[in-house]
């Protein structure tokens, strides 16, 4: 193949060659011949695309073949791998949509009730503190800073049972608060991360010449960072918005009247009570779960990106 | 800068003020704890007095119904004895040191193979990306439940090359590695990251490297790798951190019980069972701060090891 000239870095050689190299004569001519090169540069580049498309069509084939499986009649499910459609089959989204005890659009609109006042939340709470941390100087700031990165690794399970209790004690059980309120207070100590971050990247002379125009911090924080940091607020909204909509956990414990289900737990609720045959209707609702994820992720990539590369958390 | 960076470097630096916060030497406590104000509550009532009423429950028997009896060490002692939690670790354990060297090898490979200005690449990005959005959802367990099932997706692929596939999921051999490969299939995440380190490389000194005859897999060796190193770290600390706490796949994979035979018994699905099942809200917070310290320990470990293998050039 054309691609000895340059060896790809693949699990294989990567495990298998530790002592190769050294054997190896240095490969000075790759830069004289340029003909030999620029095929070699091809090949390589081939190579390349090949394992790509090999790969991607992998990973994305099982979730186009939900897709595909939806519109078909149920039985097809169980013996129809491929991707072909012969007709259009739109009854397993209509019997999913009506198959709880509420239309499927009432978890959605539950789930949005939610996903809404979680970024809400998120972007008054965070911003503020991010601005403190990133801005003020104050007794114990190291110290909190410190404490908040370390919340960033606090697993949930360790709190979740006293803010159960908590939570139902007040009364709260099977309402949206338990869900809102950590959101309020900014415990998503990521976003608070994120945004620090980002305000460090604004050049302080800014704040320094509104306060010389005898501005106060919170109208440096609404007048000047506030509309610097829109990337770093649309990335909250956007990771806010996937990690709540996806949410299952927290619903499961506090959302356990079918009236208040957001769709994860609807869809659980759909898994445990369907016979193994309706695969087609359960196909459909989670297809229709998966929708807003999949149109944010198309209209947003460009801050999930960004910000996953800056701060580096899923 | 990384969250992981940040507060090693804030132990790193202790005592010493930096000119930035010389400069800006006047306090403003009041100005900053209002900004801080909804993190703090949070801090205290969401986050640190859950945690220790969490680690004071722990030493009780408590129900919901009546008030915690203190039992002192009992819990505990209960767990070196409960063959389903030592399982539960066994199974946790298993998906967590299989689970992430696998996921972050795939990130780094296809990384590798995406880095360097090749054609198409934010298609092959958003492509890879994808699933990594959407694995934390219940949808994707669902359809992972279909596709490893015994007339699924893979046994259908299967049979056209006439080979009679187990029921992966039912079967307790091959459920667990089901979840795992859900896992593996989320490496979008960790992989952006890789590519975002992997820009950050210097091309001088891999050009430095070609004239001195390196080959490609030298140079992967010896300059790839060790710059990258505080990525893979940063993305091993993570992964490993977020992969303990893993529960809805498993919840779902399973329908909620952990099966088949226990084999996808997470730790986290044993303490919900304990605790929103049984209502032994003792045992399961003693169940918590053992998650917690499980973590506390291996990222200990974790950042101990970091000084004989990661490389910072600063």
């Amino acid at each position: 193949m054309t691609t000895k000239l340059e060896t790809l870095p693949t699990p294989g050689k990567k495990s298998g060659g530790a002592g190769k190299p050294t054997n190896r004569k240095p490969r000075v001519r790759e830069s004289r011949g340029t003909l030999a090169f620029s095929r070699a540069q091809r090949g390589k580049s081939l190579m390349k695309h090949g394992i790509l498309i090999l790969a991607g069509a992998l990973m994305i084939y099982p979730l186009l073949w939900m897709v595909v499986s939806s519109l078909r009649p149920n039985e097809l499910i169980f013996r129809e791998p491929g991707l072909w459609l012969n007709s259009l089959e739109m009854s397993n989204y209509t019997s999913g949509w009506s198959a709880l005890t509420h239309p499927f659009g009432h978890y959605m609109l539950n789930s949005a009730i939610v996903v809404i006042g979680s970024i809400l939340g998120n972007l008054v709470s965070c911003s503020m503190a991010a601005y403190a941390f990133a801005r003020l100087q104050f007794t114990g700031k190291k110290l909190f800073f410190g404490i908040m990165l370390l919340t960033i690794m606090l697993p949930f399970h360790v709190v979740i049972v006293p803010q159960y209790i908590l939570f139902s004690q007040i009364g709260w059980v099977n309402t949206f608060w338990p869900l809102l309120v950590p959101k309020l207070l900014a415990t998503d100590a990521f976003f608070v991360f994120l945004m620090v971050q980002f305000i460090r990247g604004i050049p302080r002379e800014l704040d320094e010449a509104a306060r010389i125009d005898g501005a106060g911090h919170p109208r440096i924080f609404l007048r000047v960072i506030l509309p610097l940091m829109v990337p770093a607020l649309a990335t909250t909204t956007i990771f806010t918005f996937i990690w709540t909509w996806n949410d299952f956990f927290g619903a499961l414990i506090y959302l356990t009247d079918p009236d208040m289900f957001t769709v994860p737990v609807a869809l659980r609720a759909f898994v445990d009570s369907q016979s193994a045959t309706s695969w087609g209707s359960l196909f459909a609702m989670s297809i229709v779960s998966l929708l807003p994820v999949f149109l944010v992720f198309l209209f947003g990539q460009r801050f999930l990106i960004k910000g996953i590369a800056t701060t580096g958390i899923k | 800068m990384s969250a992981i960076s940040e507060l090693s470097s804030i132990t790193r630096r202790k005592g010493k003020a930096t000119a930035e916060e010389k400069k800006a030497n006047k306090r403003d406590n009041k100005a900053a704890y209002i900004f801080l104000l909804p993190w703090l509550v949070g801090l205290g009532a969401i986050t640190i007095g859950p945690m220790l009423m969490s680690l004071y429950l722990s030493f009780t028997d408590y129900n919901l119904l009546q008030p915690p009896e203190w039992t002192g060490l009992h819990n505990f002692t209960r767990m070196l004895s409960d063959a389903r939690l030592h399982n539960s670790l066994r199974v946790t354990f298993t998906y967590v040191f299989v689970g992430v060297p696998l996921q972050l090898g795939v990130a780094l490979l296809i990384a590798l193979v995406l880095d360097k200005g090749l054609r198409g690449l934010p298609f092959y990005r958003s492509v890879f990306y994808l699933p990594s959005l959407l694995g934390g959802s219940v949808a994707v367990a669902i359809l992972w439940k279909q596709i490893f099932g015994t007339t699924g997706l893979v046994n259908q692929v299967l049979a056209m090359f006439g080979i009679q596939g187990p029921g992966w999921i039912s079967d307790p051999s091959t459920a667990l590695g089901s979840i795992i490969l859900l896992h593996v299939w989320t490496f979008g995440a960790p992989m952006i990251i890789f590519l975002a380190g992997l820009r950050q490389i210097p091309n001088m000194y891999y050009e430095a490297a070609k004239v001195d005859g390196a080959s490609t897999l030298q140079q992967f060796w010896r300059i790839t790798l060790p710059m990258l190193s505080p990525i893979i770290f940063f993305n091993l600390v993570l992964q490993i951190i977020g992969s303990f706490q893993s529960f809805t796949q498993a919840f779902i994979v399973s329908g909620g019980n952990g099966g088949p035979s226990d084999s996808t018994m997470f730790f986290t699905l044993y303490l919900y069972q304990k605790g929103f099942g049984q209502f032994d809200m003792g045992y399961a917070s003693a169940m918590a701060w053992v998650l917690l310290l499980i973590i506390g320990v291996f990222t200990a470990i974790n950042f101990i090891a970091s000084k004989y293998w990661v490389f910072y050039d600063d």
